[in-house]
């Protein structure tokens, strides 16, 4: 790879390299905050590859490739080549990852203690994370939540955090034009802009914080909160977990304990200022 | 219709977490996670060690719980069982 750099995010130690200048440099960008550690060995390698040697110049294509590959990996376009960089740390942090049980899931925290929500995309997990670090939360990641099986703890993995379509805006307003990366706009995931998450939470990156509560969002129509049984919670995070039967019975038994420990919900919600006051009222709940 | 009799997997094969309603079951010996509702765990926890047909089961299930009569259970007790073998957590002596 003719371009190359290391990324630490939380226990996850990358190694990008790229045929193309423009999405190391990119990235470089993005997480010129986070701590390096160039003696460490890389967890997970990242590869954004030309399809063929010439197509790194006449059209260029970024594939993505590393330790796991998904072979309809779709190429996507050079000008989405962070978006790439971005799918491709997902992947092999999804796939690869042994050390903890992986929650797609995002999560915050506050004194110690963590609120973990999970949804799928368009949820508003990444949005209500984002708004929430921003305030008086501490970041601990918009994609993945990292559960350590032996103890039950929360670990952070606080990659820039991809805000999407209608959230862009709502979320720049808010924050220093130098903490977003660039549009990308028409991406397959619609557009997409990155936010630096703040200091303080990169640098309390490694900081473990103990689930106090669950929430399973859903963004649009009323406000509602159901509260949601130990069973339901614990199918619904064992298809939210990227490496539940990978990791056999330690997976089973983190993921009962999270679940018995841990209050859930379900909640709906309209807008971003609704999701934040039911999240207020639950924590609050919860902390009593 | 015979009476099959059926065996419960050895001490330590399985590791019953209830959650509420739901009851999860991993198998060591699979790796897989089951995921059971009443009445399936108290079948399991009554099986004992040694080979049960369904006439013992119900008579064991009667003294723990009420039953609606233990000859209208057996035929239910039956079709338990058969799923339960079907998933791996019990087997045909």
């Amino acid at each position: 790879m003719r371009h190359s750099t290391r990324i630490a995010v939380g226990p996850v130690q990358f190694r990008i390299g790229s045929d193309w200048a423009g999405p190391v440099a990119a990235l470089e960008r993005l997480y010129a905050g986070y701590p390096e550690d160039d003696a460490r060995p890389a967890d997970a390698t990242v590869r954004l590859f030309a399809a063929r040697p010439w197509r790194r110049w006449l059209r260029p294509s970024v594939h993505i490739g590393g330790d796991f590959v998904v072979p309809d990996a779709l190429p996507l376009p050079l000008s989405m080549g962070l978006l790439a960089a971005e799918m491709g740390m997902n992947l092999q942090v999804a796939l690869g990852w042994r050390r903890h049980m992986l929650l797609h899931a995002s999560a915050v925290a506050k004194d110690g203690r963590a609120l973990i929500m999970s949804g799928e995309s368009g949820s508003g997990k990444s949005t209500l994370a984002a708004l929430l670090g921003e305030g008086g939360w501490r970041l601990m990641g918009d994609e993945f939540t990292l559960i350590d099986p032996a103890g039950g703890d929360a670990f952070a993995f606080p990659r820039a955090v991809s805000i999407k379509n209608e959230a862009i805006a709502e979320v720049s307003a808010r924050v220093d034009a130098a903490r977003l990366g660039p549009l990308l706009a028409g991406t397959p995931k619609g557009d997409i802009r990155h936010l630096i998450p703040r200091p303080d939470a990169i640098a309390a990156m490694h900081e473990p914080a103990r689930p106090a509560l669950l929430l399973f969002p859903r963004f649009g129509g009323e406000t509602t909160i159901e509260p949601m049984g130990e069973g339901e919670a614990f199918v619904r995070l064992t298809e939210a977990s990227t490496n539940y039967v990978a990791l056999g019975e330690a997976g089973f038994a983190a993921l009962t304990r999270l679940v018995r420990e841990t209050p859930a919900f379900g909640i709906s919600y309209p807008d971003s200022a609704a999701g934040i006051a039911l999240v207020g009222q639950l924590w609050a709940d919860a902390a009593t | 219709m015979t009476d099959r009799a059926y065996r419960a997997a050895p001490p330590g094969a399985l590791r019953v977490e209830p959650l509420g309603e739901l009851t999860a079951i991993f198998d060591r010996r699979s790796m897989q996670t089951h995921l059971v509702v009443s009445p399936m765990p108290e079948i399991l926890a009554a099986m004992g060690a040694e080979a049960c047909d369904v006439a013992t089961l119900a008579a064991r299930l009667a003294a723990s719980f009420e039953l609606d009569g233990e000859a209208d259970v057996r035929p239910i007790l039956a079709e338990r069982l058969a799923e339960l073998a079907a998933t791996g957590l019990v087997e045909r002596a």
